[in-house]
């Protein structure tokens, strides 16, 4: 591979998209497991509504105002999701319904109204992110990897997305524990003493900040892909918690890799000549993985 | 002349609590305005095992998560040694019922067990081999050792309920709060767990446990806690256990065991 | 202008299309409640993405055989497909693997629209500016919509409508007891199937209007705010239909009024006010009333279990209940009872103890269970019943000293 072409256009795309399937797989698992799938539906729709509300109040697209947004209107939904389920009795599911779509309406809205002609925040972009523009011109070759100067050109999303993985990685080994057995058995978890609408909510903002860290690459619509599809293959691949999000992290690698590579080059090979959607073609890929893993995998049947 | 509370009867119901490994004043807890748990006082003997039985809606369960503040009653006081609950939390171990749980869970038998010794590690502190050794003791005592490396969900109703009374020995509490350990399990199993229990109660632990059938209620049990929406009544098996009280609390629909408590005592 | 919108006096075209989209609503509203019954409401959203892959699928083949790639009939065609393809799949993950619904639902929705977007990408290199219509599948536009198109909504919706009315029963009746619907002779799956078929028609119908992502919106809005108006579920199944007709009406009237604004998030939106205001102040289970109705039930409990603990002269703890004994004039500011209290605690000790004898007494188990914490048993039994209760008890005894 052409290092003079691969390094500034391909390179950084593949990492940050790597690293953004990454990073909603790991809190993907503990979704799945808890039951709670659609709540990274739900999260993924309502990151828009709390980036363009920190755009309008802050005038910037700064990351910390982006993540910030997003938190809060996460904060936001769970919050309205569990206020309509407990007070007005209806089932989780259609509470998830009701919020998220109304809060995507208004973002959708407030963001045609707006003007954000400056910046590239535009309804086609929320939904299925733009992870080929993320390129590195500065970079000449392999080399610019040494080169400080070079490095200064790097996309500030790679920064972003670094950071959340990092953190994301942190806090789950920091509170393995507390996780693992409030996901198990809630009650034991309570009677134990663990905060266990603390973990809960902990985890969905660890999602909404991989969210948010991933919509610059992939989207809302996808990260759903990702926060679900690499952990459910894995969760059919093995009946260790440890191995499953090892699994999981394989898996989004591979969705990542192969969904960009196949994207640009693909149609290529087949005689085209543009590149198609990376993003939808990661999930594609990891659609895929989960179908193989759902017809092959070793632990796939449920045990009873 | 009627009153509330003076000096003296304050005092002797604070030194009443105090002897209490487990009581309860006025647990009231509601869903949508319809009673689950009403007004119920419980005092629980130390040393001793008690059952709390009832009919199904009974509030049984509910009794016991609001006694540990696992659901939010609507008024109520709990105390452990005459200490509010929420203080003393680590003196209980709670076994919730078998159905809460997701039986599929990627984890191994001593997995779980470990997770008893939660209190202790904390977050970040290393399993030691001694915590190790204790939680495989754990598994001997209910005798599920060489189920240690298996995944739960290949466990069958019995085996689990074992496991899930070892990761209650593994917290090594004063207290026991099981509920309905025996629903669903084997005859072996029952033997073991009952085994388990009195030897608990020989250490001198204090057991109670949500029981569903009355037949056993006076081999296995010392006291029994009557109760339908309402304690109805509290006491030794020998006084509390009568058929009044039986169809004080099942609304006269008892048609099964008739509990002579000459029998019993004979 | 909004007004003349709502009143069909825009022109002929903006009449139709918010005749259309009315009758999409009421569809939508109606279907989606069996939906909400059954608790399969974010299914409707799985559905929903997945007929993004057949949009553009159709798109691709009828140009390619030489039609109109924007002809409305074949795309929805081509959505239906893919859409009873994303059902199958939801299905068979959760049945044949050991993951959840929810995890099925996620995946699906998510892949299937990731696969539609790489073909709109295809699409996009195809032939520029020939796909343009197709993204507004995604958010819905009523702009520049063909009179064809618009008649052909109406009728979808219309068609909706009258195959609900024709299966209502045996919808209805699963979705509230399922198993009493099949000791009736009701085939549970073939129910089940119809009332999918329902959505993914709705779904169908609903793309162009309200778009793929929102779709699910007019699913799951009208039932989840009807809710609150009946416990009846057949008054639930019309009145979501009427707040989804609502919704769209004034939803597309205000879309034509604002043509480049997209015209599912208004719908939502509006959907979204009427749910909020079916919520807070519906009369039947609106929160406002429920909060209201719960500080007065508590309120009545803490004072009546401070009058009986009063009565058997047992110490009362409660902050709570001793203020509210205060206030109600039971109990002096040291805790002695009034003679009030003392009177109304006698009473209730009495209450107390009939329901007690009641509860005993196999006969009058049926009025027993009625006791909710606060009842008095005069309301339930008749005085000769009470009377035969008194007897039993043995009258009054003196309160302990």
């Amino acid at each position: 591979m052409n290092g003079a072409e691969f390094v500034p256009l391909s390179l950084t795309p593949l990492l940050i998209g790597c690293l953004a399937a990454v990073a909603c797989a790991l809190p993907g698992n503990f979704l799945i497991l808890r039951r709670q799938a659609l709540i990274g539906d739900a999260i993924s729709h309502v990151v828009l509504p709390g980036i363009v509300v920190a755009f309008l109040l802050t005038g910037t697209i700064s990351a910390t105002a982006m993540m910030f947004g997003a938190a809060t209107a996460a904060l936001i939904a769970v919050a309205m999701i569990e206020g309509i389920r407990r007070f007005g009795h209806i089932e989780p599911g259609a509470a998830m319904g009701v919020v998220f779509t109304t809060m995507f309406a208004g973002g959708v809205l407030i963001l045609e109204l707006s003007d954000t002609s400056g910046v590239h925040l535009d309804v086609e972009h929320a939904l299925y992110g733009n992870l080929e523009s993320l390129i590195w011109l500065d970079a000449i070759g392999w080399g610019s990897l040494l080169d400080a100067q070079a490095l200064k050109g790097l996309p500030p999303e790679l920064f972003r997305i670094t950071v959340v993985v990092a953190l994301i990685g942190i806090l789950l080994a920091l509170f393995w524990r507390p996780l693992a057995i409030s996901t198990f058995d809630e009650g034991f978890a309570a009677s134990l003493g663990l905060p266990v609408t603390v973990i809960s909510l902990g985890l969905v903002i660890a999602s909404a900040l991989a969210a948010v860290a991933a919509f610059d690459a992939v989207g809302s619509i996808i990260v759903i892909a990702m926060f679900i599809c690499p952990p459910a293959a894995a969760r059919l691949m093995t009946n260790r918690l440890g191995a499953q999000i090892a699994w999981s992290v394989a898996f989004a690698l591979l969705s990542a890799i192969l969904g960009y590579v196949l994207a640009g080059y693909g149609p290529l090979w087949i005689g085209g000549t543009n590149a198609v959607s990376a993003a939808g073609m990661i999930a594609t890929v990891s659609g895929v993985i989960l179908a193989i893993t759902a017809f092959a995998g070793p632990e796939r049947r449920s045990v009873n | 002349m009627l009153q509330i509370a003076n000096a003296e009867n304050v005092r002797a119901e604070a030194q009443f609590l105090r002897e209490s490994p487990f009581a309860i004043r006025g647990l009231t807890v509601s869903y949508d305005q319809k009673p689950a748990v009403f007004s119920v006082d419980a005092t629980f003997q130390p040393g001793k095992m008690t059952a709390i039985v009832g009919p199904n809606g009974a509030g049984k369960s509910t009794l016991i998560k609001a006694a540990l503040g696992i659901i939010k009653p609507l008024s109520g006081q709990v105390t452990i040694m005459g200490r509010p609950v929420a203080a003393e939390m680590h003196r209980i171990a709670y076994v919730p019922q078998r159905a809460s749980v997701d039986w599929d869970f990627p984890v191994r038998v001593i997995d779980v067990v470990l997770m008893g010794l939660f209190r202790k590690t904390g977050l970040l502190g290393r399993l030691s081999g001694a915590d190790r050794k204790h939680a495989m003791s754990c598994l001997n005592r209910v005798g599920m050792t060489d189920f240690a490396s298996r995944q739960i969900g290949q466990l069958s109703g019995g085996q689990q309920q074992r496991v899930f009374l070892a990761r209650a020995l593994a917290q090594d509490a004063d207290l026991y709060l099981l509920d309905e350990p025996f629903a669903g399990v084997d005859a072996a199993t029952e033997k073991a767990i009952i085994a388990v229990l009195k030897s608990l109660r020989a250490e001198g632990r204090t057991v109670v446990a949500v029981h569903h059938d009355l037949s056993t209620v006076p081999d296995y049990f010392d006291n029994v806690l009557l109760l339908n929406v309402r304690k109805i009544a509290e006491g030794p098996v020998e006084t509390a256990f009568t058929d009044a009280n039986l169809s004080a609390t099942y609304g006269g629909r008892l048609a099964t065991a008739r509990i002579d408590p000459a029998a019993v005592a004979g | 202008m909004l007004f003349e919108a709502l009143f069909f006096q825009l022109g002929y075209n903006a009449t139709l299309v918010t005749f259309g989209a009315t009758l999409l609503g009421v569809a939508a509203g109606v279907t989606g409640s069996f939906l909400f019954f059954r608790k399969r409401a974010l299914v409707s959203d799985a559905i929903s993405h997945a007929t993004l892959p057949g949009v553009a699928l159709a798109f691709i083949v009828m140009v390619a055989l030489g039609f109109d790639g924007r002809s409305l009939p074949g795309l929805l065609i081509g959505s239906a497909i893919s859409a009873a393809a994303g059902l199958f799949a939801v299905q068979w993950l959760a049945s044949r693997t050991r993951l959840t619904e929810d995890a099925a639902i996620g995946a699906v929705l998510s892949v299937f629209f990731g696969f539609g977007i790489v073909l709109l990408t295809v699409i996009q290199t195809m032939s520029s500016g020939r796909q343009a219509g197709l993204e507004s599948f995604l958010l819905g536009s009523t702009a520049g919509m063909l009179y064809a198109d618009a008649i052909l909504i109406a009728a979808g919706g219309a068609l909706a409508l009258l195959l609900v009315a024709i299966f209502r029963r045996p919808m209805m009746m699963v979705s509230f007891d399922p198993e009493f619907a099949r000791a009736s002779g009701i085939n549970l799956d073939r129910t089940d199937l119809i009332m999918m078929g329902l959505v993914m028609g709705v779904t169908v119908i609903g793309l162009k209007i309200v778009g793929l992502i929102l779709i699910v919106a007019l699913l799951i809005i009208p039932p989840v705010a009807a809710r609150f108006w009946s416990d009846r579920a057949d008054r639930v199944v019309l009145i979501a239909g009427v707040l989804g007709g609502l919704a769209a009406w004034i939803g597309a009237s205000a879309s034509a009024v604002a043509p480049n604004l997209p015209t599912g998030p208004i719908i939502v939106l509006t959907a979204f006010a009427l749910f909020a205001i079916s919520m807070l102040f519906a009369p039947a289970r609106g929160l406002l009333i429920s909060a209201v109705n719960h500080r007065k039930f508590q309120r009545g409990v803490h004072i009546r279990q401070g009058l009986v603990s009063l009565a058997q002269g047992q110490p009362i703890y409660e902050p709570l209940t001793i203020r509210l004994l205060r206030t109600e004039g039971l109990a002096r500011a040291d805790g002695v009872p009034t003679e009030n209290g003392i009177a109304r605690a006698s009473r209730v000790l009495r209450d107390e103890k009939r329901w007690e004898t009641a509860r005993a007494d196999p006969a009058l188990e049926m009025a027993a269970a009625r006791y909710d914490g606060l009842m008095q048993i005069e309301d339930v039994l008749t005085s000769d019943q009470i009377a035969e209760l008194d007897a039993r008890i043995g009258g009054p005894k003196g309160l302990p000293a």
